[in-house]
C-alpha cells in the first residue's frame, strides 16, 4: 500500500520529441486513478515510467515516499497488467501466476496459498493447470490480473487491459476490476483511451493531452465542470455540443448568448457575474446533448426554448438522439422516444441553461 | 438495387459462367500433388540408386547388360564390410564428436548473440546484426585458404579440433540470424512482464525466451547439425590423416584406391552417413512444427 507522486516528470525521445511534458500528480494510498486521453497523449509513457520500463528524462517518481527513478522494475514492488496480457505461453496458469513469487524465493506453501487466494478472487480455480492458449480472452485477462494480485505489490499498473476484449466482456471485466480493487485495495493506476472506462472505474480521472495533464478530478466533477475545451469534448458520449456564439448584454443587466440570427438564449442569473467580463466577445457555447431536450419536459427554471429543424434522428431505445444545425454547427440533443421527433420536421427543444458552459476559443479554457 | 442486379446479369463475365469452388479446389489439389510427386522423384532418385547399388554384388554391378535400377540377388556384404572396417567407424566417431561440439558451440553463441542483438539496444547493435548475416554470404570455398593459414598457425591442421574451430564460422551467422528473427517475434510485453515479475536478464533468457523460441532453436539446431555433418570443403582442405577424417571425406578418400572405386562400400557408407540427419529431422520435426507462441498474447 502506497502513495505515488510524480514531480515535473518529463519524457523526451530522440530528436527532442517530448511525450510527457513535465507533469505533477499525487496519487493517494488505495486510490484508483485512471489516466485517460487520446493515443499519443503520453498516458502509456507515464505509466511505463512509473513501472520503470521507460527511463525518465527529468523529474521524479516516488512510490511510497521513496524516489524510484533509478530503481529497476523488479525492485519497485509494482505489478503490471498489459493490454495483450503477456502471459508466458509455455507455462500453465499456475506457473504464470506464481512466476514472480518463485523468482523471489517464496516458500512452496506460501506460493500455493497466494495463488489459491488470487484464483478464488478471480474465479479461475479450475483453470490453474491449463496453458494460456486454452483460455478465452477474458480468462487470460483474469490470469494476468492474478499474476499481479499474488505479488501483493504496492501499486497495480494497468495498461489498457480491456482493449482486446469484445464489448460485452469489456463491461463485465470492468466490473470485475472494480470489485478486485475493492477487495484488495491496492493503489491502482489505470491507463485507457476509453472515457467510459475512465468514468466508471476511477476515484479520480486524469485527463491527458499532448503530454500534459488537462484536468484531474472525480468523474462527475470532470463531467459537470470541465476545465478546458479538450476535457469538455473528450469526456461524455455523445460529446458536448460547442456552438460558436456571442455573449451579449441584455436589458436589465442580464446576459444573453447569441447563437444565430434571431436565436439567443438567456444566461442564468447566478452566472451573470462570472461571465460579465466576457460580454461582447465571440466564444463557444457548450452544452451537453442531454441538456437539449424536448420542450415538454417538466418545467424548471432556466429552460430556454429553441426551435430547430431536425436533420437525422437516432432511436437508442431509452432515448432518441436528434441531430440538427445551429449557425452551421452540427448539434446533438437527447429527447424522449415518445416526443415525436421526426427527421426533416421542426421540433421545439429546451436548452437547460444551468448546465451551459462558455469556452474561450483562444485559451481553450472553460470560463 | 434490382436494376444493378439485372445489369450485372447482363454481363455474365462479371461472375464467370460455371464457377465452382469445389472444382477449383480439386484442380489446385491435383496440381500440387503432381508437382510434389515430380519433386519427390527428382530428389529420391539418387538415394534410391545408392540403395540399389549398395545391395548389389560386385559382379552384378559390373555387368553392363543388366538394368542398373533392378537388383537380382540382394546382398548385405558391403554393409558388413564397411561396418566391420575400424577405419570407417573412426570416421563415424569423428563426425559425431565434431558435429555435437559444433552444434553445442553454435547454439550457445547464436542464442546469446541473438538475445543481445534483438533485445538489448546498444551502440552499433543494428550494424552488428546486419554484419552477422553478411558474413554468412561469404562462401566457404573462398574462405578455406585464409582459414588454412589460421588453422595451420594454431597447429590444428590434421585434427578434428581444427574442424570444431572453423565449422562455427559457417553455422553461427545463419543460426544467429534465425534466432534474431524468432526472438524479435516474441512480444516485447513478455520480457517487460518478466522484468516486473523480478527476472534478471539471464533468467529472462533461460525461463522465457529459450522455451518460447524452442521451434526456432530446433530449426537452428537442425541447420547447424546438417552443415557440420555434411561439411566437405574444410575437411578436404585441413585433414589428410585418416584417423582424423570425418565421414564425408573419409568415404571418398579411403574407399577409392587409385582407379578402383569400391562402389558397393561407397554407397553403403554414404547411406549410413546420411542416416543421422534423417533421424535428427524425424525426432525434432514434431517440436519444430508445434507453434509454441500461441496464446502468449491476444492471438
Amino acid at each position: 500500500m502506497a502513495q505515488v507522486s510524480l514531480r515535473k516528470l518529463v519524457k523526451e525521445y530522440e530528436g527532442h520529441v517530448q511525450a510527457v511534458k513535465g507533469i505533477d500528480l499525487d496519487i493517494e494510498d488505495e486510490e484508483f486513478v485512471v489516466l485517460v486521453g487520446p493515443s499519443g497523449c503520453g498516458k502509456s509513457t507515464t505509466l511505463r515510467m512509473i513501472a520503470g520500463l521507460e527511463e525518465i528524462t527529468s523529474g521524479e517518481i516516488a512510490i511510497g515516499g521513496d524516489v524510484v527513478n533509478d530503481i529497476p522494475p523488479r525492485d519497485r514492488d509494482i505489478a503490471m497488467v498489459f493490454q495483450n496480457y503477456a502471459l508466458y505461453p509455455h507455462m500453465s496458469v499456475f506457473d504464470n501466476i506464481s512466476f514472480g513469487l518463485k523468482l523471489r524465493g517464496f516458500a512452496r506453501d506460501e506460493i500455493r496459498r497466494r495463488v489459491d487466494n488470487a484464483a478464488r478472487i478471480l474465479g479461475i480455480g479450475e483453470l490453474l493447470e491449463r496453458k494460456p492458449k486454452a483460455l478465452s480472452g477474458g480468462q487470460r485477462q483474469r490470469v494476468a490480473m492474478g499474476r499481479a494480485i499474488v505479488r501483493d505489490p504496492k501499486v497495480f499498473l494497468f495498461d489498457e487491459p480491456l482493449s482486446n476484449l469484445d464489448a460485452k466482456l469489456r463491461v463485465q471485466m470492468r466490473t470485475e476490476i472494480k470489485q478486485v480493487h475493492q477487495t484488495v485495495k491496492t493503489t491502482t493506476i489505470y491507463v485507457t483511451h476509453d472515457q467510459v472506462e475512465a468514468m466508471t472505474l476511477a476515484d479520480r480521472v486524469v485527463v491527458m493531452n499532448h503530454g500534459v495533464i488537462e484536468q484531474v478530478g472525480p468523474p462527475n466533477e470532470l463531467y459537470r465542470n470541465p476545465a478546458t475545451i479538450f476535457v469538455a469534448g473528450f469526456i461524455g458520449s455523445p460529446a458536448m455540443n460547442m456552438i460558436p456564439a456571442r455573449l451579449e448584454q441584455a436589458g436589465g443587466g442580464g446576459l444573453r448568448v447569441l447563437l444565430d440570427d434571431g436565436l439567443s438564449v438567456p444566461v442564468p442569473e447566478d452566472r451573470t457575474a462570472r461571465y460579465a467580463p466576457h460580454a461582447n466577445r465571440d466564444l463557444l457555447f457548450g452544452i451537453r446533448p442531454e441538456h437539449l431536450t424536448e420542450a415538454t419536459r417538466i418545467d424548471k427554471q432556466n429552460l430556454a426554448p429553441i426551435t430547430v429543424t431536425l436533420d437525422v434522428i437516432e432511436p437508442m431505445g431509452m432515448e432518441t438522439l436528434v441531430h440538427f444545425h445551429i449557425n452551421g454547427t452540427s448539434v446533438c440533443g437527447r429527447v424522449d422516444p415518445a416526443a415525436g421527433a421526426e427527421a426533416g420536421a421542426p421540433m421545439a427543444l429546451a436548452a437547460h441553461m444551468e448546465h451551459m458552459h462558455l469556452i474561450d476559443k483562444d485559451t481553450g479554457k472553460v470560463l | 438495387m434490382a436494376d444493378a442486379a439485372a445489369a450485372n446479369r447482363d454481363f455474365p463475365r462479371v461472375y464467370g459462367k460455371v464457377g465452382s469452388l469445389h472444382r477449383e479446389r480439386l484442380w489446385a489439389l491435383r496440381l500440387s500433388y503432381a508437382s510434389l510427386i515430380l519433386a519427390s522423384l527428382i530428389f529420391l532418385a539418387p538415394p534410391f540408386y545408392m540403395l540399389v547399388t549398395s545391395i548389389k554384388t560386385n559382379v552384378e554391378m559390373a555387368d553392363q547388360t543388366l538394368n542398373p535400377w533392378i537388383v537380382r540377388s540382394p546382398t548385405f556384404e558391403h554393409y558388413a564390410a564397411i561396418l566391420g572396417n575400424p577405419v570407417f567407424l573412426t570416421f563415424f566417431r569423428n563426425s559425431i564428436i565434431v558435429t555435437i561440439l559444433v552444434v553445442a558451440i553454435t547454439m550457445v553463441i547464436s542464442v546469446l548473440a541473438a538475445f543481445a542483438l534483438s533485445r538489448m539496444r546498444f551502440w552499433g547493435s543494428q550494424v552488428l546484426a546486419t554484419g552477422v548475416f553478411l558474413t554468412y554470404l561469404v562462401p566457404d570455398t573462398l574462405l578455406f585458404i585464409p582459414l588454412y593459414q589460421i588453422v595451420g598457425g594454431l597447429g590444428l591442421l590434421n585434427s578434428i579440433w581444427g574442424l570444431v574451430l572453423v565449422y562455427p564460422t559457417l553455422t553461427v551467422p545463419f543460426c544467429t540470424w534465425i534466432m534474431i528473427g524468432y526472438f524479435a517475434s516474441i512480444p516485447k510485453e513478455l520480457d517487460e512482464a518478466a522484468l516486473i515479475d523480478g527476472a534478471t536478464w539471464p533468467q529472462m533468457l533461460l525461463k522465457i525466451f529459450i522455451p518460447v523460441a524452442l521451434p526456432g532453436i530446433i530449426a537452428a539446431t537442425i541447420f547447424a547439425f546438417t552443415v557440420s555433418w555434411a561439411a566437405f570443403v574444410y575437411p578436404t582442405a585441413f585433414i589428410t590423416r585418416p584417423d582424423q577424417m570425418p565421414l564425408t571425406i573419409g568415404i571418398v578418400s579411403q574407399l577409392v584406391r587409385g582407379d578402383t572405386f569400391a562402389w558397393g562400400q561407397i554407397m553403403a557408407g554414404a547411406l549410413i552417413a546420411a542416416l543421422p540427419p534423417v533421424v535428427v529431422y524425424v525426432f525434432l520435426m514434431d517440436y519444430y512444427i508445434a507453434g509454441l507462441t500461441a496464446g502468449a498474447t491476444k492471438g
